[in-house]
């Protein structure tokens, strides 16, 4: 499954209820069925850690590292793959034990 | 209640621009403006149209002097009598802010957040390493208020471009319920400043008890912003309930740093400060020097510690990334 975040938020994504309902609508029930998700940031050109963080740290802290193997991001400009590399590494880092 | 829009007042010399508010002066809202000249800093611009636009809500009357100063036209361009009712007794011309501030907007919504990032920071012409700081505090600043604050006349906020000094300066401000009410919903905090101190670490939120947040809410919007002030080696500002927090700039010849604990930056902690009910933001963030906004935002994650015990690992270099 294929997501495009600019198709929803435009090349500034900031808006996190966007962001949960992507996450909700989308992203989780696939994940939750074993299936890949490419979240694809083609022409999103800033975004914050707010954004990111309600799209993705959900799903990561419930698959864990995992999550990883069945998400792909795609055409991150450096700006979002930095945050989204410090969202993943913090959620991963404040996932609950089993 | 009463404020004092001094001839200087910026991040650097902020206390005696707070020490001077008195919210205790009288039922109605008193301004008082200084006679000679007024150079103030977002921060003060946006906290005086928070307060006026409270007291206007509040019904109560708006009391002060304009001086006839030519700041008084910078004033009236920022919009600032547009929540002061006081008669600034001048007229401008109206045209497009170009290139040197963003003026004061209140934004109570989502929409009217999406709005002054759409059509407001646009009126600055500024290439993206001006833009972007901006579009970035505004959102998390603003989006914190609209979640957590319960301000009853939602967020006030403003900005100033030095062009010559490649420096922005920013300002927030709400009347909601602080940020010690705010953490304690979920966290102890004897005081303001403890809670303030809580609130800049990466993590801690006070929608939940759990470090690193809730799914919608990492706690890290603060922490973010000041981390930005800081690696342009620049002042941030936080004043809430009756304590300041003032991240001071890095010493020349010092690389700069951020720290997740913000006792470890160079800072100072002002209390017994007059008690703002709410909280107010000031930024200031050096544009130039070649640091790109994006190397800024990555060198945060190096600083993004967490007290966790998963923190040796490197998740991030499992990424995947694809063209």
């Amino acid at each position: 499954m294929k997501v495009s975040i600019r198709g929803t938020t435009g090349e500034f994504a900031e808006d996190k209820d966007a962001a949960a309902r992507m996450r909700t609508e989308s992203i989780e029930p696939a994940l939750d069925r074993g299936e890949s998700v490419t979240l694809d940031f083609s022409g999103v050109r800033l975004t914050t850690q707010s954004f990111i963080h309600a799209l993705i740290s959900g799903p990561l802290r419930k698959h864990g590292e995992s999550a990883l193997e069945h998400l792909e991001f795609k055409s991150c400009s450096k700006l979002v793959r930095g945050i989204v590399e410090t969202v993943v590494q913090y959620s991963l880092e404040t996932i609950d034990e089993p | 209640m009463r404020i004092v829009l001094p001839n200087s007042a910026h991040l650097q010399n902020l206390a005696g621009f707070i020490r001077k508010y008195d919210p205790n002066a009288g039922a109605n809202l008193n301004i008082r403006l200084d006679k000679r000249w007024i150079h103030v800093h977002p921060f003060a611009l946006a906290m005086t149209a928070c307060a006026g636009a409270l007291a206007r809500q509040r019904g109560q009357e708006t009391r002060g002097h304009v001086p006839k100063i030519n700041s008084v036209r910078y004033l009236l361009r920022m919009k600032l009598f547009e929540y002061v009712a006081l008669n600034p007794r001048i007229e401008i011309t109206e045209h497009e802010e170009s290139g040197r501030f963003i003026p004061i907007t209140q934004i109570r919504t989502n929409e009217e957040l999406r709005d002054a990032i759409t059509n407001l920071i646009p009126l600055l012409h500024a290439p993206a390493n001006v833009a972007d700081p901006i579009k970035y505090v505004f959102s998390e600043m603003v989006r914190n208020v609209l979640e957590h604050a319960q301000s009853p006349v939602g967020a006030f906020v403003c900005a100033q471009y030095y062009r010559q000094e490649d420096r922005l300066s920013i300002g927030i401000a709400d009347a909601g319920i602080g940020i010690l009410q705010s953490i304690r919903r979920s966290h102890a905090a004897e005081h303001d400043q403890a809670a303030i101190a809580l609130a800049l670490r990466p993590g801690i939120t006070g929608a939940t008890k759990r470090i690193g947040g809730t799914e919608t809410n990492a706690g890290a919007g603060l922490f973010f912003t000041k981390s930005i002030a800081a690696l342009s080696r620049n002042f941030f500002a936080l004043y809430s309930g009756n304590a300041l927090y003032k991240l001071l700039r890095t010493r020349e010849g010092q690389a700069p740093r951020v720290n997740a604990d913000p006792a470890d930056d160079r800072h100072n902690f002002t209390g017994n400060l007059p008690r703002w009910q709410g909280t107010v933001v000031g930024i200031n963030v050096s544009v130039g020097g070649g640091k790109a906004f994006a190397d800024l935002l990555s060198d945060i994650r190096k600083a993004y510690r967490i007290d966790v015990k998963h923190q040796s690992k490197q998740y991030y270099k499992k990424i995947r990334f694809i063209a």
